[in-house]
């Protein structure tokens, strides 16, 4: 008998989302499966530094898709299960109960897992912070305001030490840099911004990193490699994440810190295509490979996926700028591009002082990327500039761009 | 095609203008603004990116 066309993809978060929506939305009317890992409904990660684990957003705030738009959308969910192996040779996907699953083709959109060193979450009271249910246990462990460490200060990191500090707990954050975000924003810019969880009442520890913890069943103390010790009752770290691409060994997929893409997103495997935290791909306009862990990338390369399986080579190449906010105390910050701290930094607007600013990154006279402080409109602007340029384009001191 | 916008939950990240600059923009103040009431047909796709791209999910397609 004859089968319909059919899309898997494994991963049901954002990317995976989006990939299915937007094939839907281009009329493809064939199966879509998708393989997510949790059991729960997908649903947004980005509130669960902030809003839900604030306590001003439930769960069921944040789901990615109503009942009806699931519903509309036609697709066979798999919830609770992850993809096990692959057989590009079979065009088959092996779940984790064993059922093989036929593909005519894939999207790999299996997302990134925190990172955590063995042995730490056998403290109780330490957390990584990526799903629902990690957010929960946190949010129940912040009651009655606790001693809170966050180990790690990037932006997951900063926006949970921001909640837990608004939340009337005690927080320390530990970071290995001059300053929080120093790795983002470089020690300058990132030294005058740490002056924010400073003025909220957070305590910063730098310059060492987190080597283990003490306690009993229960975590005491975070111990640092300076030889510190930070009191603590619960712990949360935030020292980045990894792809998710154990699955994929020995499957021919090409994997180097992430699953190696073409810049249209597509594998070393033909008919197999990723996207999301998951995807490094070769990024046209800033003339590099690049694995972008936020929000706006899996969304916009969710849906170029979709595309790029309906047209084949005609989709072009996915060449965004990267783009990614945070919140934090009150205060909003965007980075776009590529900046590196290693890039000549200028400051174009405002000032860090008055805690609104525009940030220039620049290498060899040219612009890689932007920061930009509580300047939401001078951000499009700037983002607009690196999306006619990228890393090739005009000289900064030259803008094109009127308004 | 009508585009609803909810100014009250609107962020001002501009993901909006990213994926569809002839329709938004963003006003004086940082926050979405609509250059078209009802935009044409033929930018449904686009106008359909557009709205799923704002992270703060201040905007909905209408008919």
């Amino acid at each position: 008998m004859h089968r319909q066309r059919r899309v898997v993809v494994a991963g049901a978060s954002l990317a995976g989302i989006r990939t299915a929506e937007t094939l839907r939305d281009r009329g493809f009317d064939g199966e879509v499966v998708l393989v997510g890992a949790e059991k729960r409904l997908p649903y947004d990660r980005p509130p669960l530094s902030k809003a839900v684990l604030g306590g001003q957003a439930s769960p069921d705030d944040i789901q990615l898709l109503s009942a009806d738009r699931l519903a509309a959308l036609d697709l066979d969910l798999r919830l609770g299960r992850r993809a096990r192996a692959l057989d590009p040779a079979g065009k088959t996907l092996e779940l984790d109960d064993g059922e093989p699953l036929a593909y005519d083709q894939l999207v790999i959109a299996t997302g990134s897992a925190p990172w955590m060193p063995r042995d730490w979450d056998l403290f109780q009271g330490v957390y990584p912070l990526r799903t629902v249910d990690d957010c929960l246990a946190i949010r129940s462990a912040l009651q009655g305001s606790p001693r809170v460490a966050v180990v790690g200060g990037g932006f997951l990191g900063s926006e949970v030490a921001s909640t837990a500090r608004r939340l009337g707990c005690d927080v320390v954050l530990i970071q290995p840099l001059a300053a929080p975000m120093a790795r983002i924003l470089g020690s300058e810019i990132a030294l005058a911004c740490a002056e924010v969880p400073l003025a909220a009442g957070v305590r910063l520890v730098c310059g060492s990193s987190a080597e283990g913890f003490d306690g009993g069943a229960r975590v005491e103390r975070v111990r640092l490699r300076d030889g510190r010790m930070i009191d603590a009752d619960v712990v949360v770290v935030g020292i980045g994440a990894r792809p998710v691409t154990d699955w994929l060994a020995g499957s021919g997929v090409h994997i180097s810190d992430g699953v190696l893409c073409d810049h249209r997103c597509a594998t070393s495997v033909a008919d197999v295509y990723a996207a999301g935290d998951v995807a490094r791909w070769f990024n046209p306009l800033f003339e590099q490979t690049m694995r972008v862990e936020h929000w706006t990338n899996a969304s916009e390369q969710g849906a170029f996926v979709a595309r790029a399986l309906l047209d084949g080579g005609r989709s072009g190449s996915y060449s965004p700028v990267p783009f990614v906010w945070s919140e934090q105390y009150g205060v909003k910050i965007e980075i776009a591009g590529v900046p590196q701290p290693t890039d000549r930094i200028r400051i174009v607007e405002g000032t860090l002082a008055e805690q609104r600013f525009v940030a220039l990154y620049e290498r060899e006279e040219r612009l890689t990327g932007v920061v930009a402080l509580n300047s939401t409109r001078s951000m499009l602007k700037y983002r607009r500039l690196l999306a006619q340029s990228g890393s090739r384009g005009e000289r900064v001191d030259a803008p094109s761009i009127s308004s | 095609m009508k585009v609803l916008v909810d100014r009250g939950k609107c962020q001002g990240y501009g993901n909006c203008v990213i994926a569809e600059p002839r329709v938004f923009d963003l006003d004086d103040d940082g926050f979405v603004q609509l250059l078209v009431d009802e935009p044409p047909e033929d930018l449904r796709a686009q106008v359909g990116h557009a709205v799923r791209d704002c992270p703060a999910r201040a905007l909905n397609l209408g008919d």
